[in-house]
């Protein structure tokens, strides 16, 4: 390019010059350019064009220790939606710690969708920390169920069986009241389908990490009633 | 969106009617009436404290719009250091902000009021959400008690704003106004920068204190460690010294580290050519023989040839985004990528991280320098490379019955101008020939609208660039905008601005009567079909530019390129340059949507 002729007098000298260089048009194209053969996946990750790997979702349990100011949970549930990561659930409830609350989520994503859930996730201000929960960790939920009062004796039976309790009973209905892990749920919600299920209410599993290990990274098991303060992040930062 | 007669429900509302008040002996309504005090005198009211806090936190500068629930803030802000500039939409507010904040590299500060006030502030948020700009929104509220009663100009701004902010704030009491606006002006800036928002309903900046807000910290655990982790930093040097076609990729994180210097150091010592993102654009010089300049959609032929073929790729302060990588598929296919980035979420998001730095971009790219043993033997690809500069350069062609090209405009206004001049622009075509020919050698001289492509951007960025150069004394340097027809249509009311100001700011409109992204679209994948995108109803922008009291000139021909141009910065106060181009005209090379980078076109009919 020159624009050397600034301010000359006619329009065409003031016109760039044709350029010794080659105008777009006139440089090779695609189809005359050598393309390299490697290949990424979905997640951004090299592989082997002839066997490229699929990425499995699989559930996880995803703990997360926050502060409980107003709009925590819009926040959390926010993130999940606009980010498009796939919740079966989520429960809250508070510690022992003024002012602290657990959010547990069960979620079903590949295993890059898991670490993004947990780096934005501590992203948030109010978090003070998060992570998986270990495969082996203790988890429950609680489910009530409204049941057809037809037949008593059986759901008392039933309810029996699966260690629940009958929590109302009437002329016409019983409600009981079971926790356990969700596979435990399952299997009893199938066993009470045959007295018919008026209504049901599931709270969605919550869990602890088993004996010493913290819940979400960061926290100090054995400390309840301790504050668990946000500096603690700093010791289990996301690094890879 | 002032509406203050409207509001006889804010009289009952007064803070002193608070039962909680410490101080029971103030008189109703007497906050409202008291004379704000001197800069750096006592905090009488929660407004006050608000101003105390940003005095502390280093504020200088204001962008903002005034309005019924805000009004005790502006209030506070008479008399303060703090100067204020006031914008004629909320927008342009945001956005001049954000501009100020890139060029002064401190966050940005806007105002507006409740409702729409707050609601016309978001696409300004949302824009430097995506960029990771640094930026202070505080925006008015009805008083707490008609909060969720759908009161008049009540919007749920926190609930709006939370997806486009690092964090959100509606303030509660007035003893911790101050401090929660401090703290989040730091958080603004901590780490990864990004746009904060305090939300503040009117009876708490009425309501009386005498709590002179603490000294300001970003929240605990917003702050994160500036170094990268030592194992994993000899790791990548490693991979370094081995490479073969190492290649650099410098984002906009570099430049918003304040790491231009150590990434000039380390690619210089190690003989690593460089690519740059379009937000990285100025972080390492254009003309210097390692540059590719920046890659992408848009970006240079050889640019994208070496980001095809790099066997390392060392990425610092970029997040990967679509528009840069292309189809990931074919993103750098060969290459470990090195990624340095302050965000831990950032890395192995869009692209894997073979060898993940987390850190300050600065701390991290020296403590990389200090770790490269030897140089990668890389003779024979900094050799392709520029043969690749040979084979693909950035060129247009300028025919006798063609009318005036764009690119030819902003190579005119570049010879005209020194390096430190500062660029801004909106969104569309004449934003990639401002970006593609003009040669950028320092950081922070270009201030764009990258993530979000927000038209209008121009204009109010150049207020708020040319502020930020004023208050540094950098008095001299020159801000031009090069904004498109549809651009400049959105946001030309801060023209008004401009001249109320008497800001040296020169606006070239590279008019091509469409809006030309659109049309150069719809030619290439809407067989012609010229839908919405004919702009031929586009006013005299010159003569408009008269009209606000700016210097007005209309550009046609070749010749009238460079007297318009000498005019124009010989002028002292804004001017407006209508310069009618090729309709015609096509960015060029471009990668096709979710494409190749290696298979850019660079004639349009190989799209």
């Amino acid at each position: 390019m020159s624009g050397d002729s600034a301010g000359s007098a006619s329009a065409s000298d003031a016109r760039p010059e044709a350029d010794s260089r080659p105008a777009p048009g006139d440089q090779p194209g695609p189809d005359e350019r050598a393309h390299p053969d490697g290949r990424r996946n979905l997640e951004g990750i090299r592989i082997d064009p002839a066997v490229e790997a699929e990425h499995h979702s699989r559930r996880a349990v995803i703990s997360a220790l926050v502060e409980d100011e107003p709009g925590v949970l819009a926040r959390v549930s926010g993130l999940v939606s606009r980010r498009q990561f796939n919740i079966e659930s989520l429960t809250v409830g508070p510690t022992t710690v003024d002012g602290h609350s657990r959010i547990t989520m069960v979620v079903e994503e590949t295993d890059p969708g898991i670490d993004q859930i947990e780096k934005q996730m501590a992203k948030l201000k109010p978090v003070i920390s998060v992570g998986e929960v270990a495969g082996d960790a203790v988890t429950s939920e609680l489910v009530l169920l409204k049941l057809q009062g037809d037949e008593p004796a059986e759901v008392y039976a039933v309810t029996e069986m699966y260690d629940g309790r009958t929590v109302d009973a009437g002329p016409d209905t019983v409600t009981v009241e079971l926790t356990g892990d969700s596979t435990r749920i399952n299997n009893a919600i199938g066993a009470f389908k045959q007295f018919g299920i008026i209504e049901i209410a599931r709270t969605g599993p919550t869990a602890l990490a088993r004996g010493d290990t913290p819940t979400a990274p960061g926290e100090k098991p054995g400390t309840a009633g301790e504050p668990t303060t946000h500096d603690d992040r700093r010791d289990t930062p996301h690094r890879q | 969106m002032s509406d203050t007669a409207a509001q006889p429900r804010e009289e009952e509302t007064d803070g002193s009617d608070d039962p909680g008040q410490p101080d029971g002996s103030n008189e109703p309504g007497e906050s409202t009436d008291t004379e704000s005090p001197p800069s750096g005198g006592p905090v009488t009211t929660g407004a006050e404290s608000v101003v105390a806090a940003l005095e502390a936190a280093g504020a200088e500068t204001a962008f903002g719009v005034q309005g019924g629930a805000i009004m005790p803030v502006y209030d506070a802000l008479y008399g303060s250091s703090v100067r204020h500039v006031t914008m004629a939409h909320e927008q342009g507010a945001a956005h001049a902000a954000d501009a100020y904040g890139v060029v002064a590299g401190e966050p940005g500060l806007c105002l507006a009021t409740s409702g729409p006030g707050a609601t016309n502030l978001v696409t300004g948020i949302a824009d430097a959400d995506m960029d990771s700009d640094a930026m202070l929104a505080l925006t008015g509220q009805v008083p707490t008690e008609f909060v969720g009663n759908d009161a008049f100009q009540e919007t749920d701004t926190i609930g709006v704003t939370r997806p486009i902010t690092k964090h959100n704030y509606f303030a509660s009491e007035a003893d911790t106004v101050g401090d929660v606006v401090g703290e989040a002006f730091e958080l603004s800036r901590a780490g990864r920068p990004g746009p904060t928002l305090v939300d503040l309903p009117k009876d708490i900046t009425q309501e009386q204190t005498d709590r002179t807000p603490g000294p300001a910290a970003p929240p605990a655990g917003t702050d994160p460690d500036p170094n990268a982790d030592a194992d994993a930093v000899e790791a990548a040097a490693r991979a370094i010294e081995n490479a073969e076609r190492p290649l650099c990729l410098f984002g906009g994180g570099v430049i918003k580290a304040e790491a231009s210097q150590a990434a000039r150091t380390f690619a210089r010592t190690y003989g690593i050519p460089v690519t740059t993102t379009m937000p990285g654009i100025g972080s390492f010089p254009e003309d210097d023989e390692l540059c590719l300049s920046w890659a992408g959609m848009h970006g240079t032929g050889y640019a994208n040839m070496a980001i095809t073929h790099t066997d390392c790729l060392i990425a610092v302060g970029t997040r990967f985004d679509d528009r840069l990588t292309g189809g990931i598929d074919t993103f750098a296919p060969e290459a470990e990528v090195v990624h340095i980035d302050i965000d831990p979420a950032e890395i192995s998001k869009n692209v894997h991280a073979d060898y993940p730095l987390i850190g300050d971009a600065e701390r991290a790219l020296d403590q990389l320098t200090a770790a490269v043993r030897e140089a990668p033997d890389a003779e024979a690809w900094r050799e392709r490379c520029a043969e690749w500069k040979e084979t693909y350069p950035l060129t247009y062609t300028a025919p006798e019955d063609e009318p005036l090209k764009p690119q030819f405009v902003v190579e005119a206004f570049d010879e005209a101008t020194d390096d430190d001049t500062i660029v801004t622009t909106g969104v569309g075509q004449h934003q990639m020939w401002a970006s593609q020919f003009w040669t950028y050698t320092e950081p922070r001289t270009w201030v764009s609208s990258h993530g979000l492509g927000t038209m209008g951007y121009g204009v109010p960025a150049a207020v708020g660039a040319r502020v930020a150069a004023d208050t540094m004394g950098e008095t001299d340097r020159d801000v031009i905008c090069f904004d498109g027809d549809g651009s400049f249509l959105m946001t030309l009311q801060e023209l008004s601005v401009a001249v109320r100001e008497d800001l040296n700011v020169t606006i070239a409109v590279l008019n091509n009567e469409y809006i030309g992204m659109v049309r150069q679209w719809q030619d290439a994948f809407y067989e012609g079909r010229h839908m919405a995108s004919d702009y031929t109803w586009m006013p005299e922008f010159d003569k408009l530019a008269e009209a606000f009291g700016a210097l007005g000139l209309r550009v046609d021909d070749y010749d009238e390129v460079a007297p318009a141009v000498e005019e124009a910065l010989d002028y002292d106060g804004p001017v407006v340059i209508d310069f009618h181009v090729d309709p015609e005209e096509n960015v060029l090379p471009m990668v096709p949507s979710g494409g190749a980078n290696g298979q850019f076109a660079t004639a349009e009919d190989q799209l």
